[in-house]
């Protein structure tokens, strides 16, 4: 079954297209890699499945229902959950709180009890079951990408869109990361990840796609793809190997 | 439990001081109660939100108004009942048009507001019907309106818990500290805020109306006074905005200091309520609840 349809999707800022005319569809609990150099307009797309920007032209049809245009949190209590590329975390809230938001105010909106233990959870999940009443501020960087990751997990996403999540890991935790996300796509949610780490993307992504200056480029089988002429021309400059 | 016990036989107590003290004293508990009442209603909406709004006497002062034109014609509860619709409607109106604005923005148009409240009375007061002053004239004794502020003051924090138990109280936090995290969570920021503000706005109105008959003469100039804004948003933040007890233990000791302030040095007073702003913001940006908290940690550490 078809989850997310993006339709020719645009965004421009003023003159700019930071994404230009992209299209491409997404199974139901599938995984997908989106590569692309820095300002090639990766985190404008997840920003506007996520509703954070409106396109300027095109359609996001989620569930069979066009969300572009909507705002953030009509698309949020649809089903679709996000991580960003600086982490945001909400400081003066314990985990527990941080996670319980999602939960109460998401896609399944709990209350109580039951949005408690969803909360709980998400925290067990991401390794940070036993800290739940600690205060979100005072966690380091990879605790703060961690408790990113339960806050997504708690609105119990149909869609999940993770914004270089992986990036800044040392070597151990990005095993741990990878056998998480891993993990999470076996458990049905659908996935897309913008991220650079090759080692990654080739272990958990089946298929990817790469965007510059804005276009889709390519869109296919992760090996096929990242051996692609025009990928690697992209990713190293035109001049070697146009 | 134990906490609630605690509360109501405070409130218990508040309630038969009347009859130990002088009218000067009563005077200063209905001072007192009007502006734990003023700032626990403020941080309703502000303490969580970090939305500072200087709009506090543009509804207080439409509250007091409101009894001023409608005194001699409706009973008094309808009064009352009256002067909460129109402080809602206005808080309403204000809140759509404004809670999209963010930080600073936000602080400069509730600061506008309270103005462009007091001149539009006045302009409607002078060229339709001709008079500027009011008096009001209600058969309330002092005791009458002591009872009625604490039952705000009670109201507005008994809310505040209640609140801060619901998962308006949830939304509100997240909105204070990342708006844009609250909006991808599912909570819908506009609506969330504009409760809230509403709620805050009029019991806001309410102490304007109460505490009206104690002035007897009502012009706009009296009861637009932003001074009254500025003193909720220092107590407020003395206290602790973000605590339960904040505003109160904010308010107690500041308009004491205040009342005598204001009869020793009755010209230079409104200097010591700058600079007290100033080191508020400076000192104990979290309040002197959180402030003790710290403390107490710090001599933890310390003490091992």
């Amino acid at each position: 079954m078809t989850l997310l349809h993006v339709d020719t999707v645009s965004r421009f800022f003023g003159g700019l297209k930071a994404v230009d005319q992209v299209s491409f569809e997404m199974e139901s609990g599938t995984i997908m890699g989106l590569l692309g150099p820095n300002g090639s307009g990766k985190t404008t797309l997840l920003n506007l499945i996520s509703g954070f920007l409106a396109p300027s032209s095109g359609k996001i049809i989620f569930n069979g229902r066009n969300l572009a245009g909507a705002r953030v949190d009509k698309i949020a209590r649809a089903g679709i959950a996000r991580t960003f590329q600086l982490v945001r975390i909400l400081p003066s809230l314990t985990l527990l709180e941080n996670v319980m938001l999602p939960a109460v105010f998401g896609h399944r909106a709990h209350w109580g009890k039951e949005a408690e233990r969803v909360a709980h959870a998400a925290l067990q999940k991401t390794g940070l079951g036993d800290r739940a009443n600690a205060s979100a501020g005072d966690l380091n960087y990879i605790d703060q990408k961690r408790l990113e990751l339960a806050r997504a997990l708690a609105a119990e996403p149909e869609l999940l869109l993770l914004d270089e999540w992986l990036a800044g890991l040392n070597p151990t935790e990005l095993q741990e990361g990878i056998r998480l996300i891993e993990s999470l796509s076996g458990s049905g949610i659908t996935i897309i990840m913008v991220e650079h780490i090759m080692e990654a993307v080739r272990a958990l992504c089946p298929r990817c796609a790469v965007m510059n200056a804005g276009r889709l480029i390519a869109d296919g089988e992760t090996s096929t793809v990242l051996s692609d002429k025009a990928v690697i021309a992209a990713y190293l400059g035109d001049a070697e190997y146009a | 439990m134990i906490r609630l016990a605690i509360a109501l036989l405070a409130l218990a107590a508040l309630a038969v001081l009347p009859r130990f003290v002088s009218e000067y004293e009563l005077g200063l508990l209905i001072g007192m109660a009007s502006y734990v009442a003023l700032a626990s209603a403020w941080a309703l909406f502000s303490g969580h939100t970090h939305y500072i709004s200087l709009a506090t006497v543009a509804f207080y002062g439409t509250g007091a108004y409101t009894v001023a034109v409608l005194n001699e014609s409706l009973p008094y509860p309808a009064v009352l009942l009256c002067a909460a619709l129109i402080g809602a409607a206005m808080a309403l109106l204000v809140g759509l048009s404004t809670l999209r604005l963010s930080g600073i923005y936000f602080v400069i148009f509730t600061f506008g507001l309270a103005e462009l409240v007091r001149q539009l009375i006045t302009w409607y007061e002078v060229s339709i019907t001709g008079t500027l002053g009011r008096y009001i004239f209600l058969d309330l004794t002092a005791r009458d309106i002591y009872w009625q502020m604490l039952a705000l003051a009670a109201i507005a924090i008994g809310l505040t818990a209640w609140i801060n138990r619901t998962r308006l109280g949830l939304a509100l936090r997240a909105i204070g500290d990342d708006e844009v995290v609250a909006a991808h969570s599912g909570i819908h920021l506009a609506r969330t805020k504009l409760v809230a503000f509403t709620i805050s706005a009029t019991l806001i109105t309410l102490v304007g109306a109460v505490g009206s008959p104690r002035w007897v003469y009502v012009e706009p100039l009296i009861v637009f006074n932003p001074t009254v804004s500025f003193l909720t948003v220092i107590m407020a933040l003395l206290g602790g905005a973000n605590r339960l007890w904040g505003p109160l233990v904010g308010a107690i000791p500041l308009f004491l200091l205040f009342e005598w302030l204001s009869v020793n040095f009755p010209d230079t007073y409104p200097i010591f309520l700058g600079l007290m702003f100033i080191a508020v913001v400076f000192v104990l940006p979290n309040g002197v609840l959180a402030g003790l908290d710290d403390l107490r940690a710090w001599l933890g550490r310390r003490g091992k």
